[in-house]
């Protein structure tokens, strides 16, 4: 389970709120107008942005203060989630080793991500000779490899069509039921949420609510979500 | 560590200055030599470069880019090199001085004060002319075409847009040059000279080499630190950064200069200006080319020295800008910046001097020479290495450093997997810069270097002092050759397949 508990994180004179429980293999969706925090939250669990209070408990550590690359998190960004001097396996390899210094069995995992992905024989390609999915698809295989129970994305598929971003989402709902992994996702179209989300954390004006089952939430909104979904 | 060299030199300098014995007269003309020269070399550069860079902004024409790349060639021309084709074209017996002779008018004298001017502003009216053209080209295009739409006469764009912009630049521009000029040396050594036209460089140069009164330089060198430390302080205060022609060949649309007045005079500004640059250098190839054939075996020699010399140089340079970009990049440390541009403030023949004085207690400094001077150049090209270094690694901090965060990749992995490829192309660059300026570097290795060892500059530099003037001419086409070979070779490699 991951605990945040009264946790404050602290983006540069803006503060954001949370103070909830969310379950091991849950997929949450964080929604909310600009500017209200989203990114804010994300970047706080993933060890981008500091924590003033409280603590982010995950499985009974508090892992608030560890360096980013040393928490149980694997995330999206909006871009630049591939380096574009480096090969399509280069780059799933990473979430391996970040030296790249990989034996033989480690090369087999990278090549079935890929292959799992959808990019088979595209490993020595660099990102720059992929389509927009193709680059989402080959973040997503390294996601695979790192292996970390807990997925964080920021809007990564943003850029993306519309048909494109459902099948990313479809892509990245089988993974997450293949592993197991918690995600939490930051997104502005609430049929992303329905889409995939089996909760929703709505982030308004500094505070992060509790989750709320998705369904449930969209269907009767509160206030602030009626205004936002307009 | 470039601190330490910096600053232990100039503590050297400071212990060994004998304060109570003052200036004296000759030591106050070398003070009022270098001050004088450098505000006429200051003022002729600017003064040219305004009007050149204001055709250059509004013309367009065949050759305008090859133009502005060969406005960035000074920076890695050896210095006697332009030296030799300054001569060819205006020196007694020179293009010009002919000329005149058809006319029966006396030949032109180019040693002295208007000789180091010429060369200074041959160097710095393209540096001055790159500044004032970017001032140019950061007028947005659209306010341009307002003022056309508003029926503005090139006079009203002139006083509208463009002399504000100029007061903004030319200050910052001016004192860019005069700081170069303060330093001078391999310009006055073989253009000025004489109780009337030494340099401060110069005086402890003479101090060394023919009295070899340590004292005295080292006097000298404090009066040279204290002048260029304000000098580049000053420079630094009000000169905004050389992108290094980044973007320099946009051409704004102007309805205000198709009248043929402005035009005739934009197309001899350039014409005169493209004379000026190039008759000098196609001056060297011409008087180098039968000199190649002449050359005695020690111009290989020394040219063998150079290229070692500029290699050991250029990777110490690498070595030590790599890592201060990066640092200055990730925020570690302010002070590393502050190290970087130490280098502006002191002067080749000052850390020499310093150089000297420290090492002559415990070595013969004379067997140093080479190591001496790769060193020396490497500390020198620092603050432009850092100046192309930095931005691009804040960039590659900024843009790739959380996803390697959150990969956990730090340290030797970043460097090697992320940092070095995309710096590739700036490192390269730099590297460029680096092996050419050290290629063609006549200061330290003046003082340091014994008849048996020298660089090529210097051995230029000991054919002309023979007047043989056929093999300095080759032997300055050959430096030409490699110092532009080391450029390139370096700056393409560093781009060879690199991606955007």
């Amino acid at each position: 389970m991951l605990k945040l508990e009264a946790v404050v994180i602290d983006n540069g004179g803006f503060d954001l709120k949370a103070d909830f429980d969310v379950p091991t293999g849950a997929k949450v969706a964080v929604i909310g107008p600009s500017g209200a925090g989203k990114s804010t939250l994300i970047g706080g669990i993933a060890g981008f942005l500091p924590v003033r209070a409280g603590r982010i408990v995950w499985h009974g550590q508090d892992i608030g203060h560890a360096d980013p690359g040393k928490r149980p998190v694997a995330m999206l960004f909006q871009d630049g989630n591939l380096f574009p001097h480096l090969t399509v396996a280069q780059n799933v390899g990473l979430g391996l080793h970040p030296d790249l210094r990989l034996n033989q069995a480690e090369r087999d995992r990278v090549a079935s991500a890929i292959a799992r992905v959808g990019l088979a024989g595209m490993e020595t390609r660099k990102p720059a000779a992929l389509s927009g999915g193709q680059q989402s698809r080959a973040a997503l295989a390294r996601v695979l490899v790192q292996g970390r129970p807990l997925l964080l994305l920021d809007e990564p598929f943003a850029a993306l069509g519309p048909a494109l971003k459902v099948e990313m989402l479809g892509l990245v709902e089988d993974l997450v039921r293949e592993t197991g992994a918690t995600l939490l996702m930051v997104s502005h179209d609430p049929g992303d949420a329905r889409r995939i989300a089996d909760q929703v954390v709505l982030v308004t004006e500094g505070v992060a609510c509790p989750p709320r089952d998705t369904a449930a939430l969209l269907d009767d909104p509160p206030p602030a979500l009626r205004d936002y979904l307009g | 560590m470039v601190a330490v060299l910096i600053l232990g030199s100039l503590l050297a300098v400071a212990l060994r200055a004998e304060v109570g014995r003052g200036l004296g007269p000759s030591d106050w003309a070398a003070v009022r030599f270098t001050l004088w020269q450098a505000v006429l070399s200051a003022v002729f550069s600017v003064g040219l470069a305004v009007p050149l860079a204001r055709a250059l902004a509004r013309r367009r024409f065949a050759g305008r880019r090859l133009l502005i790349a060969l406005l960035g060639a000074p920076f890695i021309l050896p210095v006697i090199v332009a030296v030799l084709g300054l001569l060819d074209v205006f020196g007694r017996s020179g293009w010009i001085s002919i000329a005149l002779g058809w006319f029966g008018l006396e030949p032109l004298q180019i040693y002295g004060l208007h000789g180091v001017v010429l060369a200074h502003v041959f160097f710095n009216l393209p540096l001055a002319t790159r500044l004032i053209l970017q001032g140019w080209q950061e007028i947005p295009a659209e306010q341009f075409r307002l003022a056309a739409h508003l029926g503005a006469t090139s006079a009203d764009m002139w006083r509208l847009l463009e002399r504000p912009m100029l007061e903004r630049i030319v200050p910052g521009v001016l004192a860019v040059v005069f700081a170069i000029c303060l330093t001078s040396f391999a310009v006055a050594l073989t253009l000025g000279g004489g109780p009337g036209a030494t340099t401060i460089e110069l005086a402890i140069y003479q101090a060394f080499r023919f009295d070899f009164d340590l004292e005295r330089a080292a006097l000298l060198s404090c009066v040279q630190i204290f002048l260029t430390g304000a000098a580049a302080l000053i420079a630094l205060r009000t000169a905004r950064g050389d992108e290094f022609g980044a973007g320099l060949d946009r051409v704004v649309q102007r309805w205000d200069a198709r009248a043929g007045l402005a035009r005739t005079v934009d197309v001899g500004v350039i014409a005169l200006a493209a004379l000026f640059l190039v008759l000098p250098l196609s001056a060297i190839v011409l008087a180098g080319l039968p000199g190649l054939a002449l050359l005695p075996a020690s111009v290989f020699a020394a040219a063998a020295n150079s290229v070692l010399v500029a290699s050991v140089s250029t990777v110490v340079l690498v070595l030590l800008a790599v890592p201060m970009a990066l640092a200055v990049a990730t925020g570690w440390s302010r002070s590393v910046e502050l190290a970087g541009l130490l280098g502006l403030a002191v002067s080749p023949l000052v850390i020499g001097t310093g150089l000297f004085v420290a090492v002559h207690a415990v070595a013969d400094p004379f067997a140093l020479a080479l190591p001496v001077t790769a060193l020396v150049n490497a500390v020198m090209s620092l603050p432009f290495a850092l100046r192309i270094l930095v931005p691009r690694a804040r960039q590659v901090v900024d843009r790739h450093g959380p996803l390697a965060l959150s990969l956990d990749m730090a340290g030797a992995p970043f460097l090697r997997l992320v940092v070095l490829p995309r710096m590739r192309a700036q490192i390269g660059f730099a590297a460029g810069l680096a092996a050419a300026l050290s290629m063609g570097d006549l200061g330290v290795i003046a003082l340091f270097a014994d008849p048996e060892r020298a660089t090529l500059p210097l051995q230029v530099y000991r054919l002309m002092g023979a007047y043989q003037m056929q093999a300095a001419a080759g032997a300055a086409l050959l430096l030409l050759v490699l110092s532009v070979a080391a450029f390139w070779l370096l700056d393409r490699g560093g781009r060879w397949h690199a991606e955007a």
